[in-house]
């Protein structure tokens, strides 16, 4: 932009001694002579020339090609691997049990589904959920929860929020959590076995802690401080679940209740209807063997959850991460092309600008 | 304003009985309170709320708010409109107190004015309010009339007194009243007690110019007319006291009703913001149906199937149903697109706008110590379109102050000032004037810069003594010496008073006179002249001559009036002398000076007797006495010898002509209304520079019948447009030349002027000649109308308004323009003079008429200029914040469900953007204001309405959508496979809301940045001020703190942390904000680039000068080129010679002292005769004779 900044400018009256000499007998009602009352606040008043706009163009497609072409790069350097298991096709292990699938059965069908990794997965691997076509983001689901309660109100454990209605009570006992989202949450259990050369299944170790964000597990969520032992509390679990809240983890008693790491991602909705979630870690064992060395896997599920019904899937996804998350080609490209356009713009405008200069003409102002 | 109205019947006549409380209370007549405010106390609240909720939008946001409150669509929460409706409510209503606090108060100094009214036999103080219809009241010299008052008698004889009328009619000169001769022995208070009579009279009416009434008493009936009113508003003039009783008081005095409706004045951008609204809320909902369908198949297909995780109601299931709730859901998250902070905002910056009116230095008159004043604080941006100005004359363009200025004695010029190179000095403050104190008499305001009449005048020169002899004896002013050497004149004109003033200040100083004679001390001699006789003045005649017999005995005729009428009575010896006065003449005329010729003649004794004794005879018979004596007149006016011419100035308010000059230029019409003579109004025209010689045609129309105002109108089109464009079908010409009308104002190169005359626009104001009226009137590039009534200066303006689609302002001093004031979009009020009633009825209001330049070009420029920028953007603005809630339906069920946290929407149009955009909208200047003046054409994008217009609401918008559309599509794509560098998930809905809202406050301040051409120290505070405190006001409400005390009402908690704590966010939102951005840069580039407006040249050189340094502004000068001959200083009526004659209007003891028995039986019927020839004289004082029996409309200032 041309700039200049636009200094205190004369007063065109010179009555400034004279006029102050007489406001010693009638009092003067002048207007103070300040700039911000007399509108001549020094500014700086920048107007489009090419001089300016140009070159501004050619900056941000010189700054933007290369941070597309960087985060391109990574995004293409991070391993991702996704397998559908909802069971849609008859072919699909999964099948049976996405089509038996009914809420009372007690004994959990388990299928399993086996997968090649053609290459190691060095680093830390994420090992994701993902859900399709499944409204998280639905108004009356987003509301549909206590968010006094997750935090441990007493009051509101037993006297949910309304918003919980139709999960807000069951057999006359208050519900905890309450709400659809709460009453939703995704409970397939997935295991991961490596078949070694040997054809030995070796379990992988699936982390399940540090899934959920710092903030979400230390303040946004607190159990009321009796539930880790009270079994007779005086509420209900919410109805699609097969164990109360409480009992969510038996291996460790500190990710029970409302704490319970998966059910906070769980209650963490998602922005768009398809979406993934954490739902364990595997860690990185040493510095010379990869996290997931390439070979065949089994993926183990025990089938809870039922999506087709609305045309839903189930994914499971392994990945590594980089320094700007996961992998995600979209910022990569787009950088590339905006910084492609403005540049090309840059290049237009500039021979537009020569071509049909209109400027250099101030001097044919009418009065 | 209308309350009495309801508790009265439609009154037919009205009864009023002096000094009868009792009986004048059982008509319940309006008392004298005034009542301009609209609240007290107690019903303010109730009112004030029923008012603002009377505003659509106020409704619109109350039906928002029960919307919100039905759980089932209540898709925000209550606060989200509440807060914003409260802060907006509250606001007004303080707005709305203060302005009635004002009022109460000038009410109140009003209401408690004092006056003297006779209680049960003797005079008491009471205030003006509590003086009732039938008291009889006392009022003193220079004090207001406190209501519409019958005259009953004064400290002067024959009940005469003298009353000014500026408030009413603008008009400063004396006018007389008179009371009956029955009432007026009632001079003292007990015989003021015992007066029982009764007034029956018209109802209250706006006519200042008509009253008829009886008055009832002792048996006998006596007709009343206006003549023996006095109104409210008038002043006491040199009558020491006078008796009155009151007919009409408050509310129902002329006055009052002629202050026409208060109508609440709204601008164009209003108007168009009202179209707009509605267009936005037929738009929402069109998007309200759109994703209520979308939310019936998403039902039917999917929701459907959902319901095991997300069952619903059984109404909620039923796909039609759900439609209709989400329809109403989305009109609630929609509505920001109207917000409320818009109204807010609209009218804060109209506040500061004013408010930076008030604070204009360079629009402060020091001379009167007033500053300009915005009085309405609604119409700023209005003064940026205007396109018609009316402007009254006397004091708003003229100071209404005559100056001798030059004269020529005996072929000789006086009054330019030549410095040592023989060349023409511009006269200025400091160009040293001539010293008078050899005279002691003389008048020290009276300023002459030509030395050489003084040292002709001691040289005692013979034809110069004449010349001022000559001005010193014929005229018709009262002398008043209050102590000795103290003369204080009367003058009926204020040019004679300026003739008078001059003679006397080079020596001929007029003292004294009786009815008989006129004492003059000439040189410091007094010399006694007998005043023989004085053959008045009258339009016609267009002269006054005096017959005087000086001290040596010798008659003389002394005669002064216009020169044409003067040459044809020369004496051939006089002819060399004529055609050098004449030139001279022409050169005064060409300097916009009022022109008289003056000549004298020897008259033989023997001849003046048998010549007064046929002007005796013919003054006393009773037809024809005016033709006879007109004939004895011209008789004796024959022969005369010239003396010389004088020119006075009529004293122009400083820079009006240059003022005219470059409002003309920036395209806005002017036309001149004014209550005085064709020819005063045509002068004025000239020395304006609004006529001119080089125009093609001037027209006068001055018709007396309809048809023939309607034959002028018409022929005059007929000249401008060509024969051949018009159809000589009568009436239907004129729909059509109307519909094209406008074609043609382009197509004229050639310069028209109009004068029209009052009685022909009462005419042409009907409505079958109106619409030729007016395009006439806009083919002409000066129009003046003449002798016009305060309401048919509002029936102009009106006609304009009606019809032309533009912005007209009115301007004006006095009560007689309040009318057309209170009508134009815009009335501006001269203050600092005496009459403040134009003031209180205007919309702003300053000492000069040249600030209008200022306050149109620069203040009305600027406002316009920033709330057009101000409305571009903020609809962009919430069209891009409100719409991303349509394309995330897509993705959500079409559930309502919004991107935003719902504390983001409530703040972000008060807080968050607010300031910035407020700043924009008052301090922003595109050109600063020297250019603005420098280049009036400037103005004329806001003619056009150029700068916010449908088109350019379309554009904005269409910019904030597709902003909306990349503020979501972004980070969509961005979104939908993102984590977080920990691996843990990141594509929840609360990250991607602050996501997109970071987005949103960022690129809208961008774009503000872009969008604003000044950058002053306030706007960066505003900016990176709103920025920092999104982030602070974002993390606070994230904090784990706030969340721990209210857990359910900021589920957000954290979100902004984690969120802003990734690259890849920043990544997205740098993304985003120049995708947003980068478009609206290359359009505004290259429009500025191969389309440069104006403005835009305008600023390029502004920067480039500002690099050279300051410029000397090269100021333009207009200059006169009008050679107009002759414009005679004349404004006054015939009469007075009479009144000076008779000896009626001298003090007693003058009277007394005259001691001239033979005279009085003579004059007794002499006031009846005067006051019936003066009826006469009103009406026919037009130069174009009797016509005025048509039009009872003019006699105003009889």
């Amino acid at each position: 932009m041309a700039t200049s900044y636009n200094a205190k400018e004369e007063d065109g009256h010179h009555s400034g001694a004279s006029s102050h000499g007489a406001a010693g007998v009638v009092k003067s009602k002048k207007p103070d002579n300040t700039a911000f009352k007399q509108q001549r606040l020094p500014a700086w008043q920048p107007i489009l020339t090419a001089g300016t706009v140009l070159p501004a163009f050619f900056v941000i497609g010189l700054i933007f090609i290369p941070i597309g072409i960087g985060l391109y790069v990574s995004s293409n350097n991070i391993k991702e691997f996704e397998i559908d298991y909802t069971g849609v096709d008859i072919s699909n292990p999964c099948y049976s049990c996405a089509k038996n699938f009914s809420w009372n059965s007690t004994t959990p069908c388990v299928c399993s589904m086996n997968f090649t990794l053609e290459q190691p997965f060095e680093s830390n691997v994420f090992m994701y959920y993902g859900l399709s076509n499944f409204y998280q983001n639905h108004r009356r689901y987003v509301k549909s929860r206590d968010d006094s309660q997750l935090n441990g109100d007493q009051s509101a454990l037993k006297n949910p929020s309304k918003e919980c209605e139709p999960y807000r009570t069951s057999d006359g006992l208050p519900i905890a959590p309450c709400g659809a989202i709460a009453n939703s949450l995704f409970n397939d259990t997935l295991e991961l076995y490596h078949i070694d050369s040997n054809n030995t299944r070796n379990t992988i170790p699936l982390v399940k802690k540090g899934i959920a964000w710092w903030t979400d597990k230390h303040v946004k969520f607190r159990n009321p401080g009796f539930i880790k032992l009270n079994k007779h509390l005086c509420t209900n679990k919410p109805v699609n679940w097969r164990k109360p809240v409480y009992e969510l983890d038996p291996s460790d008693p500190d990710n029970n209740g409302f704490i319970n790491e998966d059910f906070i991602v769980w209650m963490r909705t998602a922005a768009l209807p398809t979406f993934r979630k954490l739902y364990r870690i595997i860690q990185k064992k040493s510095n010379t063997t990869p996290t997931l060395p390439s070979g065949k896997y089994v993926l183990e599920i025990t089938y809870n959850y039922p999506v087709l019904s609305f045309d839903g899937r189930k994914r499971m996804i392994l990945s590594t991460i980089s320094w700007m998350g996961g992998k995600n080609p979209f910022l990569g490209i787009a950088y590339i092309t905006v910084g492609s356009i403005c540049f090309f713009l840059g290049v237009v405008l500039l021979i537009i600008h020569h071509k049909y200069d209109t400027r250099s003409n101030s001097a044919d102002i009418p009065n | 304003m209308a309350f009495w109205r309801r508790n009265t019947h439609i009154e037919k006549e009205r009864h009023v009985k002096a000094n009868a409380r009792d009986y004048n209370d059982k008509f319940s007549y309006a008392d004298n309170r005034i009542k301009t405010s609209k609240y007290n106390i107690f019903t303010f609240l109730p009112i004030n709320l029923f008012e603002q909720f009377q505003r659509v939008a106020n409704a619109y946001f109350l039906v928002l708010l029960i919307l919100q409150v039905i759980p089932e669509i209540s898709s925000l929460s209550w606060f989200t409109t509440i807060v914003p409706l409260v802060l907006v409510l509250v606001i007004t209503a303080v707005k709305d107190a203060t302005d009635d606090y004002f009022r109460h108060k000038s009410d109140q100094q009003v209401n408690n004015r004092q006056s003297q009214v006779l209680i049960r036999g003797s005079l008491q103080n009471e205030k003006w309010m509590n003086v009732r219809v039938g008291d009889i009241i006392r009022l003193e010299n220079n004090q207001f009339v406190a209501a519409d008052i019958l005259l009953l008698c004064s400290s002067e004889p024959y009940g005469l007194c003298y009353i000014e009328t500026a408030e009413l009619d603008g008009e400063t000169n004396l006018k007389v009243r008179q009371a009956l001769t029955v009432t007026s022995d009632l001079k003292d208070i007990t015989k003021l007690m015992d007066f029982d009579g009764e007034v029956i009279c018209e109802p209250p009416n706006n006519k200042l110019d008509k009253f008829t009434g009886t008055l009832y008493w002792r048996d006998n009936k006596y007709p009343l007319d206006n003549e023996k009113m006095l109104l409210r508003g008038c002043v006491l003039r040199n009558t020491e006291w006078c008796f009155g009783m009151v007919i009409f008081a408050g509310l129902q005095t002329k006055l009052m009703q002629n202050c026409g409706r208060t109508t609440f004045k709204r601008t164009s951008i209003d108007k168009l913001m009202n179209t707009l609204v509605l267009w936005i809320f037929a738009f929402l909902i069109c998007m309200g149906v759109i994703l209520a369908i979308g939310n019936t198949i998403w039902v039917s297909w999917i929701g459907r199937n959902f319901q095991v995780f997300l069952p619903g109601e059984e109404f909620q299931s039923n796909a039609v149903f759900s439609g209709f709730l989400t329809f109403w859901s989305y009109i609630i998250i929609l509505n920001t697109v109207v917000p409320i902070s818009l109204y807010v905002s609209v009218e804060v910056l109209r506040l500061g706008h004013s408010y930076f009116i008030n604070w204009d230095q360079k629009m402060f008159c020091r001379q009167t110590n007033t500053a300009a004043e915005a009085r309405t604080t609604t119409l700023n941006e209005e003064l940026g379109q205007v396109e018609f100005i009316f402007s009254d004359k006397t004091g708003t363009l003229t100071q209404n102050i005559m100056v001798f200025s030059k004269c020529s004695i005996n072929g000789q010029t006086y009054g330019d000032v030549y410095n040592e190179f023989d060349e023409k000095v511009e006269i200025t403050e400091k160009t040293a004037c001539v010293d008078f104190s050899f005279n002691p008499l003389c008048d020290k305001a009276f300023k002459f810069y030509d030395g050489s009449l003084i040292e002709a005048i001691k040289l005692e020169d013979l034809a110069v003594q004449e010349f001022f002899r000559l001005l010193a004896l014929c005229h018709t002013v009262m002398p008043e010496e209050k102590s000795e050497g103290h003369l204080v004149y009367l003058a009926q004109s204020p040019d004679e008073g300026a003739l008078v003033t001059a003679a006397r200040n080079f020596g001929f100083v007029f003292r004294a006179r009786t009815p008989e004679t006129i004492t003059l001390c000439e040189m410091g001699r007094a010399v006694t002249y007998q005043l023989l006789a004085i053959l008045d003045f009258n339009n016609v005649r267009k002269r006054m001559s005096v017959i005087v017999r000086n001290p040596q005995g010798q008659i003389k005729l002394y005669c002064k009036g216009a020169d044409t009428i003067i040459f044809d009575r020369l004496d051939p010896s006089s002819e060399a002398l004529m055609y050098t006065t004449s030139e001279h003449l022409n050169e005064f005329a060409g300097e916009g000076l009022r022109t008289l010729a003056l000549a004298y003649k020897d008259l033989d004794e023997d001849d003046f007797e048998v010549w007064m004794k046929k002007l005796l005879f013919a003054s006393t018979v009773i037809e024809n006495r005016e033709d006879q004596l007109a004939v004895l007149y011209e008789e004796i006016e024959q022969g005369l010898k010239l003396l010389g011419a004088t020119a006075i100035e009529d004293k122009l308010q400083e820079g009006v002509p240059e003022t005219i000059a470059c409002l003309n230029l920036a395209d806005i019409k002017i036309w001149v209304l004014t209550g005085d003579k064709l020819e005063t109004a045509m002068n004025i025209g000239y020395s304006c520079n609004m006529l001119r010689d080089d125009m093609n045609e001037v027209f006068v129309i001055s018709g007396h019948t309809l048809l023939e105002v309607q034959q002028q109108l018409r022929s005059a089109k007929e000249h401008i447009l060509g024969l051949s464009r018009v159809s000589s079908v009568g009436d239907v010409e004129k729909t059509d030349m109307f519909a094209d009308d406008s074609v043609f104002e382009e197509a004229i190169i050639a310069e028209y002027a109009l004068v029209i005359n009052g009685h022909s626009l009462a005419h042409a104001l009907e409505p079958q000649l109106e619409h030729i009226l007016l395009d006439l009137a806009c083919l002409c590039k000066t129009v003046i109308c003449c002798r016009v009534t305060p309401l048919q200066k509002a029936q102009v303006v009106e006609l304009v308004k009606r019809h032309k689609r533009a912005v007209t302002l009115a301007i004006g001093d006095g009560a007689n323009d309040v009318s057309m004031i209170k009508t134009a979009h815009i009335g501006v009020g001269i203050s600092g003079q005496e009459g403040m009633q134009a003031v209180l009825a205007s919309d702003y209001s300053f000492a000069q008429f040249r600030y209008l330049q200022r306050l149109l070009l620069v203040h009305g420029r600027w406002s316009y200029f920033r709330m057009c920028n101000f409305l571009c953007y903020f609809f962009y603005k919430n069209f891009a914040f409100t719409l991303v809630h349509f394309w995330y339906g897509f993705f959500c069920g079409f559930s309502a469900q919004t991107v935003y946290d719902q504390w983001f929407i409530t703040l972000f149009n008060i807080v968050y953007t607010s300031l910035p955009v407020l700043a924009m909208g008052l301090f922003d200047q595109d050109v600063n204001d020297q250019n603005s003046l420098r280049y009036p054409s400037l103005y004329k994008p806001g003619q056009q309405n150029l700068l916010f217009n449908k088109r350019q609401f379309f554009l904005c918008t269409l910019q904030g959508m597709g902003t909306s559309f990349l503020l979501f599509f972004i980070p969509y794509g961005a979104f939908s496979v993102m984590v977080k560098e920990d691996g843990s998930h990141f594509s929840d809905q609360q990250t991607f809301a602050v996501t997109i809202a970071t987005t949103l406050v960022i690129v809208v301040s961008v774009q503000i940045g872009l969008d604003k051409h000044y950058w002053t120290a306030v706007n960066h505070l505003f900016i990176w001020g709103s920025l920092t405190v999104y982030f602070a006001i974002l993390f606070a409400m994230q904090s784990n703190g706030i969340f721990g005390i209210f857990p359910s009402n900021f589920p957000f908690v954290g979100t902004a942390r984690n969120c802003l704590s990734e690259k890849s966010v920043w990544l997205v939102i740098l993304l985003t904000t120049v995708v947003c951005v980068v478009p609206g840069l290359v359009v505004s580039f290259l429009r500025v680039d191969l389309f440069p407006t104006l403005t835009d040249k305008v600023r390029h050189l502004q920067q480039s000068r500002k690099k050279e340094g300051p410029q000397e502004q090269n100021l333009r000068r207009v200059r006169r080129t009008s050679s107009r001959r002759s414009a005679y200083a004349f404004s006054h009526q015939q009469g007075y010679g009479e009144l000076i004659t008779s000896g009626k209007n001298m003090k007693m003891s003058t009277v007394s002292s005259a001691g001239s028995p033979g005279r009085t039986p003579h004059s007794s019927t002499w006031i009846e005769n005067m006051l019936k020839r003066k009826n006469e004289v009103s009406c026919t004082s037009d130069e174009s004779g009797n016509r005025a029996k048509q039009t009872p409309k003019q006699q105003v200032r009889a």
